[in-house]
């Protein structure tokens, strides 16, 4: 996926909408997850006391981040980890494309990892001819039907039984219109037993990189980052810096809070703990930067870098919901998404800030308590201050602000819009009014509270 | 107490029994209520369009109308955390901190500061009470379904003492409506899909009225509403706690 889409967010999501009874079921899902989430946290009575110690771990985390990233990597060379630092997406996928080639490997497993999304690693290894299967099923999915993750956790949940069925057929070759999911997600298993027992080099993304032991650990609930680790004598792991806790104790906060936010569970299935490579294997670790030393240094976003990725913000977002991860236009979607790329690309991804209602519901779920309404606002002055605004909107807030700054204009205004309403419905009632599309025009009362008030209280 | 009343300017302009109802609610009440006759809006359709900067001349004009007051009321939640979060006056930066302390939506101020504990007021209607997101999330006027703590709602509070009337909440009791300001024309498919939804889920609940602290919610959701050509009213929670039926 390019990092510059030819739709914007609101394009997408009025397509994704037409089908108005597959949004409901969207929106349905995610809000059954969303759900289970509240019971999950609700379990917990300390719970809002774990996201404070989550959140100012990862402050330190943020504040301390030299110091943490030259620790962790003497630690990891100490356990006997090989670890790469990569400045950007290209350099992170040419440091693996190296690693494949020195070691003349062809049979690569990954489970899941957002930053090899980021960095595009799939299609710039397909370019050089080398075949990358992605084990985590969901992800699995969308890679046969050469889409995109929609989601960061549930990476195919735009997609029905129906359309896997549709998919395993024609890749897998299971039977035409068996939609049973058990059925289906044999035929899977076994597909993807084959890969791991020949893989010779996984690769994994990282949840958690611990500083003082040179160690991390990494959360699937299917198992699959662990089979292609242990099966393969090459294991790669790639994570963006921000990934870096200090002491191993802290997993205590941030795996309680992972799961339950992500999915209701109360943990993740396997969180498996990696600290240094097997008898005859390679480990390797790939850190990261791609744009998070800019947002470390812009204080208004410097706590988006305490993301866990646990898409809590996605399932609860009402817009997201309604409008599916594709439409976003980037690897990570969603609220945290939306205050993510701009970063990374301002230009490109203009439109992210203002695919919400700045509702708040991101914040209050998010484990780590990022203020993603907030920056969500604070981007869109920073877009506007860049001039990347569309020059009519431009002109028409502009407009309203020369209106709305002047009393007796605004009032000549109010009284002429309120009897345009009225009389002349033609003009704000068309196909050029966006609201009247599917929305009447509020009616126009006679006078405004202001002449109401003058007439009957200043008598 | 000395109360300037603060109408938002689409209220002022398309609702202005919100604003009347308002007013003689805080009068039986015994405030003594003015209404600065130059105010015009609080600045935010500019500053959450990303045109902050654009906002100064409301701004501007925000304090001169309401410098010295004991409390500055609102009846919109969106409006007053507007001045709350973002009101600011380089020439008077005094006047604007002392404005944002003391602004507040209706019902928080009937609640925490006039500490109603009764009402002459009577509604026989079954009423869906909508949760506008800025006045419970950002505002705090009622909990929220996200957060582990203990449960309140100081719409609720209030509309406990009406008489006759059922009050009844939807399924996902503090969803967006999708008016969002701005986000309501950019982004208009998703924004009436969620207003759909929400009036769907109020449907179900066999309401006669959909009520909210913010004009600005229930302009979106009446504008859905007589497009179907529903029979469920909108009327802002001022109007309710103001009537005599």
């Amino acid at each position: 996926m390019s990092s510059q889409a030819n739709f914007t967010h609101a394009e997408a999501a009025e397509q994704f909408i037409a089908d108005e009874p597959r949004t409901d079921w969207h929106d349905d899902t995610l809000w059954f997850v969303r759900e289970k989430r509240d019971k999950a946290a609700n379990s917990l009575p300390e719970w809002e006391q774990l996201r404070q110690w989550a959140s100012d771990i990862k402050y330190h985390g943020l504040s301390n981040m030299h110091q943490l990233l030259v620790d962790f990597e003497k630690n990891a060379i100490a356990n006997g980890i090989q670890v790469h630092w990569a400045v950007d997406g290209k350099e992170h996928n040419e440091i693996i494309y190296k690693i494949i080639q020195d070691n003349q490997v062809q049979r690569i497993v990954k489970s899941k990892s957002m930053l090899t999304e980021e960095c595009h690693l799939n299609e710039f290894l397909t370019e050089k001819g080398v075949e990358i299967v992605d084990t985590d099923l969901g992800e699995r999915i969308v890679q046969f039907r050469k889409e995109a993750p929609s989601h960061i956790v549930l990476p195919a949940i735009h997609l029905k039984k129906q359309d896997v069925s549709e998919t395993f057929h024609k890749h897998l070759g299971t039977e035409k219109g068996n939609n049973d999911p058990q059925y289906l997600t044999e035929a899977a298993r076994g597909h993807l037993r084959d890969k791991f027992i020949a893989s010779e080099l996984a690769i994994t993304g990282v949840n958690f990189a611990i500083a003082e032991t040179g160690g991390f650990v990494v959360c699937t609930n299917e198992g699959n980052a662990d089979m292609g680790a242990h099966a393969a004598k090459i294991h790669i792991a790639c994570m963006g810096f921000e990934k870096i806790i200090p002491k191993a104790e802290h997993l205590g906060v941030f795996l309680r809070l992972l799961a339950r936010s992500a999915t209701g569970q109360p943990i993740t299935t396997y969180s498996s703990h990696f600290s240094k490579p097997r008898a005859g294997q390679q480990m390797h670790i790939v850190i990261v930067d791609n744009g998070r030393s800019r947002q470390l240094g812009r204080e208004s976003f410097r706590n988006s870098l305490k993301c866990i990725r646990c898409a809590a913000c996605f399932n609860t977002c009402p817009v997201y919901r309604r409008s599916g991860g594709h439409s976003y236009h980037t690897a990570v979607a969603g609220p945290i998404g939306s205050i993510l790329n701009p970063n990374l690309d301002m230009q490109a991804n203009k439109d992210l800030p203002f695919a919400s209602t700045l509702c708040g519901s991101c914040s209050n779920v998010c484990p780590v308590k990022i203020n993603i309404h907030e920056q969500l606002y604070l981007w869109r002055q920073e877009i506007t201050k860049e001039g990347m605004a569309a020059k009519g909107k431009t002109f028409a807030m502009w407009g309203m602000s020369e209106v709305l700054a002047h009393p007796a204009i605004y009032r000549m205004a109010g009284k002429m819009g309120r009897w345009v309403v009225k009389h002349l419905p033609f003009l704000t009632n068309n196909g050029m009014n966006p609201w009247f599309k599917q929305r009447e025009m509020p009616e126009a009362p006679k006078e405004s509270f202001r002449d109401w008030y003058l007439n009957n209280k200043q008598k | 107490m000395k109360v300037g009343l603060f109408i938002p300017c689409y209220i002022d302009q398309f609702y202005p029994a919100v604003g009347v109802a308002s007013l003689e609610l805080l009068e039986k009440l015994g405030c003594e209520v003015s209404f600065p006759l130059n105010q015009t809006c609080c600045g935010q359709p500019m500053a959450n369009s990303g045109f902050e900067a654009m906002s100064k001349g409301c701004d501007k004009n925000f304090v001169s109308n309401f410098k010295g007051f004991d409390y500055i009321v609102a009846p919109s939640g969106s409006c007053v955390l507007h001045i709350k979060e973002h009101l600011h006056d380089e020439d008077d930066p005094k006047a604007a901190d002392e404005i944002r302390s003391r602004v507040y939506e209706l019902t928080e101020f009937l609640v925490d500061i006039l500490k109603v504990t009764s009402l002459q007021a009577s509604f026989p209607f079954k009423v869906g009470l909508h949760t506008s997101c800025h006045g419970q999330r950002g505002l705090h006027l009622a909990s929220m379904s996200e957060l582990v703590a203990p449960a309140f709602s100081k719409p609720g509070i209030l509309l406990k003492m009406v008489k006759g009337i059922e009050v009844t909440r939807p399924k996902r009791v503090d969803e967006c409506c999708g008016f969002g300001g701005t986000f309501c024309v950019f982004e208009e498919a998703v924004s009436v899909k969620m207003g759909k939804d929400r009036i769907g889920e109020h449907q179900d609940n066999d309401v006669e009225y959909i009520t909210g602290v913010d004009t600005s919610c229930l302009m979106h959701l009446e504008g859905i509403l007589r497009r179907q050509g529903s029979k469920i009213k909108t009327i802002h929670i001022a109007e309710i706690l103001n009537s005599q039926l």
